[in-house]
């Protein structure tokens, strides 16, 4: 019978790894460089850690992979990570909370949702950023911008940015008169992706003021139309007013430093924990990141009246858009040494010498083919003790000492073209 | 063209019997006291049935092993409900044996039990015996923490006491239920579905057998609503003892229910403790127990220890088999055995077809090396197949969890059986053979010893256990 890999799960090759490396560093490098610090938590989190009003939606949490611990008979169910920002939301409650307020933290990790048709995968690689313990639309924007950077720092050119606002969706359902229960309902159907929910509650409320009718249809790229906006429903709805103001001050930092976005109302897809403004980052359609304001989700866990938000990229889609030339950067130093059975000593030590000198040096073992390596290196029992084949000039050295070898290699660094 | 399609048992029988006969179907043996499981049709040659727990029968469509089948909407959406993927495809409501599923709690929390349950920080315990539409409803509920109690049956018993809300089946309408239990969420209304295996559905003419259903459907739907009661409905029992929590000196004894009732009842007679009403002729499942401070209630066998394990009985009375069921699952379960009760003898075996050429099970390990398709094994006890098909290497195999009549896997539906027998008559008529004893089970009561106990609870318990203890020596 052939071993078979688990359905809607991916083996990360040679190559891939060499993506996936590429992008995490990218990724660890900006966070690292904007101040933010790196953390790491469980695979494995108790389920009603995301169970909450305010946290997973239902459609999001009929997809966790869910199961009883060994010590399960208390009902108490396991989860797989399906999120990256409620665990990292536990581990500051339970580690930095009561230390320092403020924290800029970052992490990379897997997370897991069932997909039906086990075609898509259904563990996703991320990196995601957090920063905690202030509310402020510079701290939004600083956020949007270590995400850009990110992305311009892979070489992914014409992300397309998009801007919602958490709060505006929520104040307009309960501009309804729903209940807290139908309103919630309902702004979960709209975060699952059910785009017909919002013509379904216009259907159903032709009394909605015109202004409510405008907010819906909300997509624009400046602040003056949400001001026009405000203006507009200052009066009717005043409750409204703080909330677009928030709106309005963080494209305002945007058009300030020159960064290009779109507003779309119902684009805010994904996730019941955010309050705020929600951006969500697109290359050629695809969605390749976003995140947001969850200012209630830490309370929400009882870790103190402490805002917050943050943002993700997932990593499988940029792995993909990583241009093979900016992948390729400088070649290493790669060496294949081919050591006579009468000389293993000598040939081992001068491998190791080679490798402490910043090589890569494999050992031949017999079967392998040497290609794509500019240097072979014979070790023999006798004289010449080394021979050097340098494929890219296509000549044989041979010399005596170690040193020799090392000075040889050395002085020809300069050159470290691909003899393919 | 073969088609093969998965008939119930139990309460939609009757109805579906009626159905297939008004479509001239010819299937001798599809009756009320059926003993047969493998049917053929006197009209569609190459038509067969087989009859199956009625829970069993959406696994079995999904899995592939029927082309149709006839269950209640309830366990379809109970499978759909948790593996939305599967290849189910829901062809027609059938019109009869209705029912509603009810989240319901104790009439002492209320109205308005739901909001405030919802919003309280301590885990809400919900019974029933549909966990994954329990888990579904806790979810969209957004309850902050719960849990599930998965049961084998009775769920209207454990609230208050054990559980908070329980899950269960009752009539459209229903304004109350019995042991003082309120409706507080009609979940789901159901009634007899026709299903169809999504591949067999798109690639099979079944066009004739459709059609002869039907045809014939009118009839029964004129009886729509007529008859609405579902099997498992205990006759009205006025809430007795059960308003508000057990006191903390309580002792909770869980009886079991089914046909332990009548060997249980001769040994609370031994030991001198007087019970009412148990068995009960109106299916009652809180007994008056002639003990001081005792509280009594009938739950399944197989719920027992996970139910002493969360501390939610004090003492029980279940099979070995369930314990170590639940063992295997749970390792670390605090439940301890107390006495071995020495009746409901059984043996829990591995059991093949008769002309399978293996005596042992590695003759059934050797075989499985050279075939393509994993090993099928179908139980009742999922952790102990599951165990067993590990410890002995058994490969590539599937558990196919079921629901009783496990005989009637064998051959099509699975390859090896996990399964207890009293004498093996059942297995042989079967044209089946054992072929490993796993263990030997009895009766026995558990307790979890790690509880803190108040003196006069730890009293009476003691004096319980003393007085079975004594019982036992007499015999």
């Amino acid at each position: 019978m052939r071993v078979q890999r688990c359905k809607g799960s991916r083996d990360l090759t040679p190559d891939q790894m060499l993506r996936f490396r590429f992008v995490e560093k990218a990724f660890r490098r900006c966070c690292l460089k904007w101040g933010y610090e790196e953390v790491k938590t469980p695979v494995l989190e108790y389920l009603n850690l995301f169970t909450s009003t305010g946290t997973l939606t239902p459609g999001m949490l009929s997809k966790v992979y869910s199961f009883l611990d060994w010590d399960g008979w208390s009902g108490q169910r396991l989860v797989l990570r399906p999120d990256g920002t409620i665990p990292l939301a536990r581990l500051y409650i339970d580690n930095i909370a009561d230390n320092k307020k403020l924290a800029r933290l970052f992490y990379t990790s897997n997370i897991f949702r069932f997909e039906e048709t086990g075609q898509e995968t259904r563990e996703r690689w991320q990196g995601g950023v957090e920063l905690i313990g202030v509310s402020s639309s510079l701290a939004d924007v600083e956020l949007i911008l270590l995400a850009l950077e990110v992305l311009a720092k892979m070489g992914i050119k014409g992300v397309e940015l998009k801007l919602s606002h958490a709060g505006l969706v929520r104040s307009l359902l309960s501009e309804l008169g729903l209940s807290d229960r139908e309103q919630t309902m309902i702004f979960d159907q709209i975060l699952d992706g059910d785009s017909e929910a919002f013509a379904r509650i216009r259907a159903e409320r032709p009394d909605l003021g015109r202004a409510m009718v405008s907010l819906l249809d909300l997509e624009g790229r400046s602040p003056g139309f949400l001001k026009n906006l405000r203006s507009l429903l200052g009066r009717s709805v005043p409750e409204l007013v703080p909330i677009v103001d928030d709106f309005i001050s963080v494209v305002e930092l945007l058009d300030a430093v020159g960064c290009d976005y779109q507003i779309d109302i119902t684009s805010g897809k994904g996730f019941e924990y955010y309050t705020g403004v929600i951006f969500q980052l697109f290359y050629d359609g695809d969605k390749i990141g976003g995140g947001g304001r969850y200012d209630a989700l830490i309370p929400l866990m009882g870790g103190g009246d402490i805002p917050a938000s943050g943002f993700a990229l997932y990593f499988d889609c940029l792995m993909n858009l990583v241009e093979p030339a900016v992948l390729a950067g400088p070649l290493e130093q790669r060496i294949l040494v081919k050591v006579e059975r009468e000389a293993v000593k000598k040939g081992l030590d001068i491998t190791a010498s080679l490798r402490d000198a910043g090589y890569i040096v494999e050992l031949w073992l017999e079967s392998q083919q040497p290609s794509n390596l500019r240097w072979m290196l014979d070790v023999r029992s006798e004289v010449p003790a080394f021979v050097i084949h340098d494929s890219l000039k296509i000549k044989d050295i041979e010399l005596e000492t170690a040193g020799e070898v090392l000075t040889l290699l050395g002085e020809s660094n300069g050159d470290k073209d691909s003899p393919a | 063209m073969a088609i093969k399609i998965a008939l119930p048992k139990g309460r939609l029988l009757e109805e579906t019997a009626g159905l297939l006969q008004r479509a001239g179907w010819g299937l001798s043996g599809y009756h009320k006291n059926t003993r047969l499981y493998r049917l053929g049709s006197n009209r569609f040659p190459d038509l067969s049935a087989k009859v199956f727990h009625e829970k069993d029968v959406p696994i079995q469509v999904a899995i592939g092993n029927y082309d149709l089948g006839i269950c209640g909407l309830d366990w379809i959406e109970e499978l759909l409900v948790k593996y939305p993927s599967s290849a189910l495809v829901k062809v027609k409501d059938l019109g009869y044996g209705g029912g509603v599923l009810y989240l319901v709690g104790s009439i002492s929390g209320g109205e308005s039990f739901l909001d405030e349950i919802g919003v309280r920080a301590s885990t809400v315990r919900i019974a029933s015996e549909y966990p994954n539409l329990a888990e579904s409803l806790a979810l969209n509920l957004r309850f902050k923490r719960f849990c599930i109690f998965p049961l084998w049956g009775g769920a209207e018993v454990y609230p208050p006491e054990s559980a908070d809300l329980a899950l269960i089946t009752g009539r459209v309408g229903e304004s109350h239920f019995d042991y003082g239990l309120l409706p507080l969420i009609e979940t789901l209304r159901y009634s007899a579905f026709l299903i169809a295996n999504k591949d067999s559905w798109e690639t099979k003419d079944m066009g004739e057998v459709l059609a002869s259903l039907e045809d014939n459907l009118a009839l029964a739907s004129g009886k729509k609503g007529s008859s609405p009661v579902p099997e498992n409905r205990t006759p009205a029992v006025v809430a007795q003892n059960s308003s508000g929590a057990a006191a903390c000196d309580t002792v909770r004894l869980a009886l079991p229910d089914g046909h332990q009732q009548q060997p249980t009842l001769e040994l609370l007679v031994k030991a001198g403790i007087q019970i009412d009403d148990y068995p009960s002729l109106t299916g009652n499942r809180r007994p008056v127990i002639g003990l001081d401070g005792v509280m009594a209630k009938l739950i399944r066998p197989q719920d027992m220890p996970l139910q002493v394990a969360n501390g939610n009985f004090d003492l029980a009375i279940t099979g070995r088999d369930w314990v170590r069921e639940h063992l295997y699952q749970f390792p670390s379960s605090p439940i301890k055995e107390l006495l071995d009760l020495k009746f409901g003898w059984v043996s829990i075996v591995a059991v093949v077809v008769k002309d399978l050429p293996v005596s042992d099970i590695d003759g059934l390990r050797q075989l499985g090396i050279e075939r393509s398709v994993s090993f099928r094994v179908a139980s009742e006890y999922v952790n102990i197949a599951d165990k067993y098909a590990r410890d002995n290497h058994l490969g590539s195999y599937r558990i196919v969890p079921t629901w009783g009549a496990t005989e009637a896997f064998l051959p099509e539906d699975a390859d090896l059986l996990i399964e207890n027998t009293q004498t093996g008559q059942t297995l042989a008529k079967n044209n089946l053979k054992i072929i490993d004893t796993l263990f030997q089970s009895t009766a026995c009561l558990i307790s979890h010893p790690g509880g803190v106990l108040s003196a006069a609870k730890r009293k009476r318990m003691y004096s319980i256990i003393e007085s079975l203890r004594a019982a036992l020596g007499g015999v």
